[in-house]
């Protein structure tokens, strides 16, 4: 087995082996086992970075299902080495951090699972060449966010941020899945390299546009891009540590991934430019803007990293339009767009990580997360302070952090995109750097906030000032390292530059010479327009953020009934009070209507089938001969049938019933079929002795009152549905349109070793049917189990009802 | 409740279900060959466990026969789908079954196929759903 492939599985084994062995594990323990996971992976990973550096990829693949050309093939590159890095390094971090801030008393070991469930998915996600299973690890990555979002899933807070999130990412997911068939569909394969390397078959294809945009809206649900950014805020609800892991580091950034992935196959197509960066700034402004009136830190946050991911995701836009070009010493410095979009996706890992668990850090010491009731801190929080001071100041692209250097090359593409005259640029370029330039003041005036509010001023009366302590080493260890990064790649930007971005640089660009791609990254670049554009943001920022209070009233004007949550809750309670109403229109509680239903569509269907086709067969003797005891079978038959009508209790009617099984199963023994036979025999023993123990709960038989033109309805129904049945009998006998395939299975002792036609169909021939079939068995019986032990007992309020 | 006479019935049961697991026995080895297998079989085996609670009450069973079924047909599964994916263990497609001749000690040369733990797997799920589902209808109140 290959390194990449033990790295994807490792997660997930751990993950069972925890949920088996937990009670064995004291809880102390298996945060620091699960910790030694992404620890040591992480050091594997960094192994790769030479090999990844100096250009080399890593590829494996192992067969899954061929014939639908689906293999597990991985796939190392610069741009899954960075991604893959981020993953296990932060994961380590936020499992260290989750260690000392999981009380004890939660059921850690289903946090650790899910959280070693969703590392082992993203790391498929990265790691996969095939489309198929990209997909399949995607999803799998919305399914364990959804576990740890409602981790806390008493309150109903965590219950609807979880299902918003799953209904929003898998949405995305679907109309992914579905760009990813018409890919294949044009392209004839599911390896994302051999349709790189065959881009010119796809391009010019009709289906080419539909698919760019169906990929881009699974980019875009998961990457909280505008307007799907509206679950990210709500999937809050998760415990600290979830949201410093999947919603700021690795899970949202998958978006980013797939975009970064896809754009040597879409890069260069106008649609492509305008959707990712028109989409990525409106979601910067929008995510920043509404971040400035958020009152819970938690929230800040999510709005900032929603802004923070439409800055990376309009960076990637820009960097795109390098492939329209083509290759010349003028094209490549649009490169340089993807190059700080790369940085800044590492940056923002960084700082927001940090912010994260300094927010964590001051709910779980002051209990709350409100600024309207912090401030203070500073003086009792020192170190928790400087995290949240050098995490802010680099989000708000001061110096001497890494999100000044992203943020002045960000400054740079957007200026430089503006002057082009592609893609109707020339018109609305401008407006690029106006829009990033604004969403960079509210950037700057909620980084402002964080920390002012919680940490300068005084402490709020309703706080008790001698219960304030720092947090313990612990918690802090985490948050420091990744602060200690944002300062450290201040410094020595190009390490980063040469060893992550530069080989994911190629990736994206397999055309381009990569040494050209990257850039020196210098903090100082003299007084540029950059430099200045940071400089009106500081000071319109502090002069906005002094004055917050005078025109933070501009929030309000925003119409209530038209927001996005509002758009997004109408159309689940619509849609759940329509479904509910048409349902309960035809599904009335009625056996007998059921019964009209089930079979007036069994008879259109079939009855219709024969009339269309004309398939109706009337040679009723093809020569073989009826025997006496055959016809006195047919007659108890025909009597049970007419006595079953006439039945006037229940009991007798079971007894009847059973009478025509048992004579349907002589007719089995007589046409020599002693499997059916016996199957039948059994069946209707069990059956009828089921009915027996349901008898209690059945109500007495009572004669039916009902219309004439009712009952003779039901009547026509009844001989409809005979006749058909009795059509369908006499066309097969004496069916021809296609040979008999009986005769293969004649040979099933050579062909699976066993004398008993039936049983080898079971068994072998057709055994992937008998073993869904076991396992639909199974389910439905577990399913009835459930239905009769686990219901409500009456004016019980215990079980909620779902909202 | 009326206590009810049941003597005959008990003293039959006794002797009856000896019979008729033999026969779900014979039958799902049988299946090989001839009719028989693990749905059968394992229907038949069932019925005769849902015989014995019938006629005795549940409790003596429970106490005679500590199963969880819902852990049976959980195994059932499991060895189905196992022998499934145990297929892939020896490089051969998913579910491929094989057999062979073997010469066991006292008992002469055999056959044996993989198909007969696939078989198993069927019939403990079917034992395990039967009795889950009659005991949890029969035990609602």
């Amino acid at each position: 087995m290959s390194t990449e492939f033990a790295i994807i599985l490792c997660p997930f084994l751990v993950a069972a082996l925890i949920l088996i062995f937990h009670r064995r594990l004291s809880k102390n323990v298996i945060g620091w086992v699960v910790f030694f996971i992404p620890l040591s992976l992480f050091i594997i990973l960094t192994t790769f970075i030479p090999r990844i550096s100096s250009g080399e990829t890593f590829s494996n693949t192992y067969e899954w299902i061929p014939s639908l050309n689906i293999n597990f093939t991985t796939y190392i590159d610069g741009l899954s080495l960075i991604f893959s890095l981020l993953i296990t390094g932060i994961g380590a971090l936020v499992v260290f951090y989750s260690i000392f801030y999981l009380s004890k008393k939660e059921s850690l070991h289903h946090f650790y699972c899910y959280l070693l469930l969703f590392m082992g998915a993203m790391l498929g996600v990265v790691f996969s060449d095939n489309l198929m299973v990209l997909y399949a690890f995607w999803e799998l990555t919305s399914v364990s966010s959804f576990l740890l979002i409602a981790f806390w899933h008493h309150r109903k807070a965590s219950r609807a941020g979880a299902r918003k999130s799953m209904t929003i990412t898998v949405s995305g997911g679907i109309a992914m899945l579905a760009g990813f068939l018409m890919i294949y569909t044009m392209s004839g394969t599911m390896s994302i390299r051999e349709i790189l390397a065959n881009v010119d078959l796809i391009s010019e294809h009709t289906l080419f546009i539909p698919s760019l945009v169906l990929v881009l809206l699974g980019a875009f649900t998961k990457s909280a891009q505008f307007p799907f950014h509206i679950w990210l805020p709500d999937a809050m609800e998760a415990p600290t540590p979830v949201s410093a892991y999947l919603h700021s580091a690795t899970m949202v950034k998958a978006g980013i991934y797939l975009v970064a992935r896809f754009t040597p196959i879409f890069g260069g197509e106008m649609i492509w430019f305008w959707a990712i960066t028109g989409i990525g700034l409106i979601t910067l402004f929008w995510g920043s803007f509404n971040a400035v009136r958020q009152t819970d830190l938690k929230a800040i946050l999510a709005f900032s990293t929603v802004s923070q991911l439409g800055l990376i995701m309009s960076l990637l836009g820009i960097g795109s339009v390098a492939l329209n070009f083509g290759y010349s010493t003028e094209s490549i410095i649009y490169t340089q767009a993807t190059f700080a979009a790369i940085f800044h996706l590492i940056n923002h890992s960084t700082f927001k990580g940090a912010l994260f668990m300094m927010v964590g850090i001051v709910d779980h010491e002051v209990g709350t997360r409100d600024i309207r009731r912090l401030g203070g801190l500073m003086s009792f929080m020192p170190v928790t302070f400087t995290i949240a001071l050098i995490g802010s100041f680099s989000m708000a692209g001061l110096p001497p952090f890494n999100g000044f250097l992203s943020k002045e090359m960000f400054f740079t593409a957007v200026l430089r995109i503006s002057t082009l005259d592609i893609f109707s640029l020339d018109s609305l370029g401008v407006l690029i750097p106006v829009v990033a330039w604004v969403a960079s003041v509210f950037t700057f005036i909620y980084c402002l906030i964080i920390v002012g509010r919680t940490f300068t001023g005084k402490v709020k009366p309703d706080i008790k000032e001698r219960e304030l302590h720092e947090a313990p080493f612990g918690m802090l260890v985490s948050p420091l390292i990744l602060v200690g990064l944002v300062i450290l790649i201040f410094f020595f930007p190009n390490i980063v530059g040469n060893y992550l971005i530069k080989p994911a640089m190629a990736s994206i660009y397999p055309a381009f010479p990569v040494d050209e791609m990257t850039p020196r990254i210098y903090a100082w670049h003299g007084f540029n327009p950059e430099l200045w554009m940071t400089i009106g943001v500081v000071i319109l920022g502090i002069i906005l953020y002094k004055f917050l209070k005078y025109w933070s009233r501009i929030y309000n004007w925003i119409p209530q009934g038209l927001t996005l949550n509002r758009l997004y809750e109408g159309f689940f309670t619509k849609s759940e009070d329509i479904s509910g109403n048409l349902t309960n229109r035809y599904m009335n509680g009625n056996l007998t209507n059921y019964f009209v239903y089930i079979y007036v569509i069994f008879v259109a269907i079939v009855a219709g089938y024969f009339i269309t086709s004309d398939a109706f067969a009337w040679n009723l003797f093809s020569g073989s001969k009826i025997d006496h005891y055959e016809l006195i079978l047919v007659f108890v038959m025909m009597f049970c049938a007419i006595a079953l009508i006439t039945a006037k209790s229940r009991i007798s009617a079971v007894l009847i019933n059973g009478v025509l099984g048992y004579s349907v199963a002589f007719f089995f023994v007589s046409f020599r079929a002693p499997d059916l036979a016996l199957t039948q025999l059994v069946v209707e023993s069990v059956t009828t002795a089921l009915f027996l123990i349901c008898f209690k709960f059945l109500p007495e038989i009572k004669r039916e009152h009902s219309t004439k033109r009712w009952k003779i309805t039901k009547g026509a129904i009844s001989i409809f549905v005979g006749a058909t049945v009795t059509i369908v009998g006499l066309a097969v006998i004496n069916y021809e349109k296609f040979a008999s395939i009986s005769t293969y299975f004649e040979d099933s002792y050579n062909l699976a070793g066993g004398k008993n036609i039936v049983n080898t169909i079971l068994g072998d021939f057709r055994a992937f049917d008998t073993m869904l079939e076991v396992v639909v068995l199974f389910i439905a019986g577990l399913g009835i189990y459930a239905l009769i032990k686990l219901k409500a007992v009456k004016g019980d309020k215990t079980i909620e009802k779902s909202e | 409740m009326r206590k009810v006479n049941d003597v005959i019935l008990r003293t039959v049961v006794k002797g009856v279900v000896l019979i008729i697991l033999t026969l779900g026995v014979y039958l799902f080895f049988s299946g090989h060959n001839a009719p028989g297998g693990g749905f059968i079989g394992g229907l038949v085996l069932g019925s005769a466990i849902v015989l014995l609670y019938i006629t005795y009450d549940i409790e003596t069973i429970q106490r005679k026969m500590p199963f969880d079924f819902k852990k049976v047909a959980a195994l059932g599964v499991l060895l189905a789908t196992g022998t499934a994916i145990g297929s892939l263990y020896f490089d051969v497609p998913f579910l491929s079954q094989t057999d062979g001749y073997f010469n066991i000690p006292f008992l002469g040369e055999k056959h044996l196929t993989t198909v007969t733990i696939f078989e198993a797997g069927v019939a403990l799920t079917v034992i395990g759903t039967l009795v889950t589902i009659i005991l949890s209808i029969s035990e609602d109140d």
